[in-house]
């Protein structure tokens, strides 16, 4: 995050980056730390979140219609559920990157790969939130 | 100087592929880790799919419960609760890797033995308190 925290250039290293580079400190995936440090950010959210909304579920757990409904127009529950899916997708989008890195045997397959990784965790996570700012407005 | 005679490639040894360790258990955390991860991944598509049945209306939410409800429904929610509790225990684990703590071997194998164990026994207690509250038991 911060640049006082990067270790001295080795002489190499200051002789073939630019200061500018250097100051950016992206690397050559262009992104520096941000994949880790996302990774870690919504990781810390998802265990707050899990746990408050693992709570509320298990209260539910049994209930009719009406009270499931009346719970989830509630903000204590629909307000962390959007804040779960949108720390969530994010988290599991990396994560999913990460294994498509892994594993996919050719360029091609690597870049669809990809592209379909963040077109599952879209389309997944704006159903959700279609469905809970449905409930909350009034369905 | 290499002879033109010589062996244009030689076999180089490569290094042992997964099967030919014997496992441990940090190793095994850590492929499991990645699974339910992945796992968590095709799950939020249920989460999805309840909600959009709670916002749809009493009759699909009551069809949909239904099948959470059976036998097949329930063992699936509990592998999912497991899933979530065994993934964020491991998380947890890797958060106080990241702050350069528990690289010790044995600090290493009490909490891989723990990811295992306190998931094991947070989805007990989550059940327990959920079949409760349904009267199941």
């Amino acid at each position: 995050m911060s640049t006082t925290l990067r270790p001295t250039p080795s002489p190499t290293e200051a002789r073939i980056r630019t200061p500018l580079a250097r100051a950016r400190g992206l690397g050559s995936a262009k992104s520096g730390t941000d994949h880790f440090w996302w990774q870690r950010v919504t990781a810390v959210a998802n265990v707050v979140l899990v746990a408050w909304l693992t709570f509320q579920l298990v209260r539910l757990a049994g209930a009719d219609y009406a009270s499931a409904r009346a719970a989830l127009k509630s903000p204590l529950l629909s307000l962390p559920l959007l804040l779960f899916v949108l720390s969530g997708m994010i988290h599991m989008r990396l994560g999913m990157q990460t294994i498509i890195e892994d594993y996919a045997t050719s360029e091609g397959c690597k870049v669809v790969g990809l592209m379909l990784n963040t077109f599952f965790v879209i389309l997944v996570g704006m159903t959700c939130v279609y469905a809970v700012l449905k409930l909350s407005f009034g369905a | 100087m290499a002879s033109a005679n010589a062996p244009a490639r030689k076999e180089r040894p490569l290094s042992p592929h997964l099967q030919i360790y014997s496992p441990l258990i940090n190793m095994v955390m850590s492929i499991v880790h990645r699974i339910t991860g992945a796992a968590l991944y095709l799950g939020t598509i249920l989460l999805a799919w309840w909600l959009i049945a709670a916002a749809t209306g009493p009759e699909y939410f009551a069809y949909v419960n239904g099948l959470l409800g059976s036998p097949i429904g329930l063992i699936v929610l509990a592998g999912y609760t497991w899933t979530l509790m065994h993934h964020m225990l491991g998380g947890i684990r890797h958060l106080i890797w990241d702050t350069g703590r528990g690289f010790d071997l044995g600090t290493v194998n009490t909490m891989s033995w723990g990811t295992l164990v306190g998931s094991l026994a947070l989805t007990a207690a989550i059940w327990g308190f959920a079949l409760k509250a349904k009267g199941m038991i």
